[in-house]
């Protein structure tokens, strides 16, 4: 264990990235003005003008219509709110539809809500499986809706997956469930701003998009809802954006959120090219330091530029982040509770990859602000990481069931 | 030094991290997530691995200045602790788990792991001392090695050599017990206090803490399932019936709902557990006086193995006991010998950590296997050996 002899380095954008300028400028201007969006008063006129004028910089930058922006604080609110209120609303209208329909790759913020609903209301549900690649298994997925797809109430796939980075079929899952006047949600919010996203083209009911992840401020976010979409609310009150969000509308919060989705979606083509050219080089340098370093999830454009995810045989989880933080390295694996229990990746289990191995799993993601030093500084550090990870997994105790 | 700090939330590894900053070493500190199903908060005090500890530690950390980290054991502490724990139960045998927990995750798990990433040494918030020693041997460049002594703590309330003894010498010499020299509880609240750290009110906890609602019998039943079966006297007359012999400890006396009063009149005890026949025998007080003690699992201090003539000592069968006068000896199988001197101990089951004492220095510990009662009580109905 040394002492790091740099300055950390950032690896974990796509839990969060810094703020942007441009988000931190608006943000500053922003917060000079005072108003409720809500009041008559010329304040409260003012601060609607900005809000509205932020809806539609969001609706024109994702291909949707300024009335199917519904802001919210950020990804989770967003994945709860489509999840239950167009399962409700399905339970109002067409109560024969039941069942829940999600991927097995799918965010804990959608996955956790539709096992809820499953479990209170005693509603199906089915996780539809991926392939090794971590994409959605499509005949599986056509297989599924034609048995099912008269009685599904909603389904979710997300755009792209955040620890595979995994590109999804949108535009075939869409397709498929129109066929069966399923509505899809879609959490988009790893994707946002790295691939081209039009809503009124995907066909989507619902999109979930969030701030944080392209250099918004955490708290920020939108679901973008389509007119015609029914959703029950999952808070009431003051009726605010349409009447699926209620609360006071947080007007810093969205201006600096649609100057943030603005700037990605304008300039996404830039994004993903310098975002790119920093992933194949840490792919290619953890290739050639590590042989034995398994790569995870898609290839080239079947990935999301910002993503890398290696598996190292043998490694132990605890110790792989310990001493990478040791040496100055933010990097991340799965997702951890909340005592700080790293769990085993249900994506990586999804996908086949056994628990044992799952141990291993180490995600590194790129930002804007990234350097090719700092991802050099990270291809020079991880072997010793690695080596000395899997000199503790290689201590492990055997389990009863022969796991190890 | 590099030192790895355990924290579990509480006052004294916390106040433990402190000074072990304080003493000028480099300290990480390392929460160790043991249980798989957490609680969201501690309830009275029970349990030692909720959530709300988990962030206790954290924010001690923050205060303190140093990196924190949460260490999953969790599966080695279901493999070995609780695993142990219900096949000593079902064994018939009464095992000591915070014992196990020191011997496997303490000063196993999380020491080699800690050894393997780097470290030179662990820091816990235990009460007792470890302190270096010079002796001779001739095996060793210079004549001279170091070997590694415990001690209990000043504090004779708090004491917790008798459940850091299995850890023996040489795990001993890469831990360091900074509340060693603490002579009150008092004193440890007041350090926490004096550094701002919040748990320097966190109640103390006690109990089992696996066993998240204090149940044990309840706990053992989930795990071991139902074997109904009876509940004789020392004489073989069938007393009452029980749910599962495991669940029954020589010595105990609550709980036992017999349907018969005794026709002496006297308080009846468990005097033996009968895994075999799924049979658990009561009897008088009288039997359950012990002079004689077998163990095994030896871990010896003094010169690494232990004696093999007679030696006077005093040996603990519980934590907190009182220790008594005994002789111990190391017989021909490697057993541990222990003779009491009169008027003996009453209640030893097998499974139960003994720990022999000269003064307030550890000599070693053994696991008790079989004890002998005392010859004039037993009229020859019961076995003479507790399991």
């Amino acid at each position: 264990m040394t002492v790091q002899p740099h300055r950390p380095i950032y690896l974990d954008h796509a839990s969060t990235t810094p703020l942007s300028p441009v988000a931190r400028a608006v943000y500053e201007t922003a917060s000079d003005q005072i108003g409720n969006a809500s009041s008559i008063h010329s304040f409260g006129r003012a601060a609607r003008r900005h809000v509205d004028e932020a809806r539609e910089l969001v609706a024109s930058a994702i291909g949707a219509h300024p009335s199917e922006v519904v802001f919210t604080s950020g990804g989770t609110e967003s994945d709860n709110i489509a999840m239950k209120g167009m399962w409700w609303a399905a339970q109002a209208q067409q109560p024969h539809r039941r069942r829940i329909v999600a991927s097995a790759i799918e965010h804990h913020a959608v996955l956790d809500p539709a096992q809820w609903l499953a479990d209170t209301y005693d509603a199906p549900m089915s996780i539809l499986p991926v392939d090794r690649w971590g994409v959605v298994d499509q005949p599986a997925y056509l297989a599924e809706l034609d048995v099912y797809g008269a009685e599904t109430a909603v389904a979710s796939v997300m755009w792209a997956n955040n620890e595979m980075g995994s590109i999804q079929p949108i535009t075939e899952i869409v397709a498929a469930a129109d066929r069966h006047r399923v509505p899809v949600h879609s959490d988009a919010v790893q994707a946002l701003g790295q691939v081209p996203i039009n809503f009124a083209e995907s066909g989507l009911t619902a999109m979930t998009i969030t701030g944080h992840k392209i250099g918004g401020p955490v708290g920020t976010g939108a679901l973008i809802v389509r007119r015609d979409a029914a959703i029950t609310p999952v808070s009431h009150g003051g009726g605010q954006e349409r009447g699926i969000r209620s609360g006071t509308l947080d007007t810093v919060g969205i201006r600096a959120f649609a100057a943030v989705v603005d700037a990605a979606t304008s300039h996404w083509a830039q994004r993903a090219h310098h975002l790119t050219a920093l992933r194949d080089r840490l792919i290619e340098g953890i290739q050639s330091a590590i042989p034995d370093a398994m790569l995870m999830g898609p290839s080239g454009h079947d990935r999301l530029p910002s993503n890398v995810h290696f598996v190292f045989p043998g490694a132990d989880s605890d110790a792989l982040l310990f001493l990478a933080d040791q040496v100055g390295l933010a990097v991340s694996a799965g997702s951890a509770c909340q005592a700080g229990v790293q769990g085993i990746s249900h994506v990586l289990t999804a996908m086949g990859v056994s628990e044992t191995a799952a141990r291993g799993a180490l995600r590194i993601s790129v930002g804007m602000t990234t350097t090719p030093q700092d991802v050099d500084t990270a291809i020079t550090l991880l072997p010793g990481v690695v080596a000395q990870a899997r000199h503790v997994g290689s201590h492990r105790m055997p389990t009863p069931h022969g796991g190890e | 030094m590099k030192v790895l700090a355990a924290m579990s939330g509480g006052v004294d590894s916390a106040v433990a991290a402190a000074l072990a900053v304080e003493a000028g070493h480099e300290v990480v500190g390392v929460h160790m997530a043991l249980s798989k199903s957490r609680n969201q908060f501690r309830t009275g005090s029970r349990g030692c691995c909720s959530i709300e500890d988990a962030s206790d530690a954290r924010r001690a950390a923050d205060i303190i200045g140093i990196p924190y980290y949460v260490w999953d054991l969790s599966d080695e502490f279901e493999e070995t602790v609780v695993a142990d724990f219900l096949s000593e139960y079902a064994a018939g045998r009464t095992p000591n788990p915070c014992v196990r927990c020191n011997e496997h995750i303490k000063f196993e798990a999380l020491l080699d792991r800690a050894v393997t990433l780097g470290f030179d040494a662990v820091a816990t918030g235990h009460y007792a001392q470890v302190r270096a020693r010079d002796v001779a041997d001739l095996k060793v460049p210079g004549g001279v090695r170091q070997t590694f002594d415990l001690f209990r703590s000043p504090n004779l309330d708090k004491d917790q050599s008798y459940v850091l003894a299995v850890a023996g010498p040489h795990r001993l010499a890469r831990v360091i017990f900074p509340l060693g020299g603490f002579r009150s509880k008092d004193e440890v609240r007041a350090e926490a206090a004096k550094r701002g750290l919040a748990v320097s009110t966190k109640p103390d906890s006690y109990d089992i803490c696996f066993v998240a609602d204090g149940d044990t019998q309840g706990f053992l039943r989930s795990r071991l399932g139902a074997q109904p079966g009876e509940i004789v006297d020392h004489e073989g007359h069938v007393v009452g019936a029980h749910e599962g012999a495991y669940a029954f400890t020589v010595g105990q006396r609550r709980g036992l709902h017999l349907g018969r009063p005794a026709t002496d009149g006297q308080p009846r005890y468990v005097v033996d557990v009968q895994v075999a026949t799924n049979r658990v025998v009561v009897g008088p007080a009288s039997l359950l006086t012990v002079r004689q003690i077998t163990c095994d699992q030896v871990v010896w201090f003094a010169d690494d193995c232990p004696p093999t003539v007679e030696i006077a000592a005093e040996v603990q069968v519980r934590a907190h006991a009182r220790p008594v006068p005994a002789t111990v000896q190391q017989d021909a199988d490697g057993a541990l010998q222990v003779s009491l001197s009169a008027p003996g101990l009453r209640g030893i089951a097998a499974g139960q950590s003994l720990v022999v004492y000269a003064g307030n220095r550890v000599l070693g510990q053994g696991t008790v296997v079989s004890s002998g009662r005392n010859v004039e009580a037993v009229d020859g109905a019961v076995p003479a050996a507790a399991s």
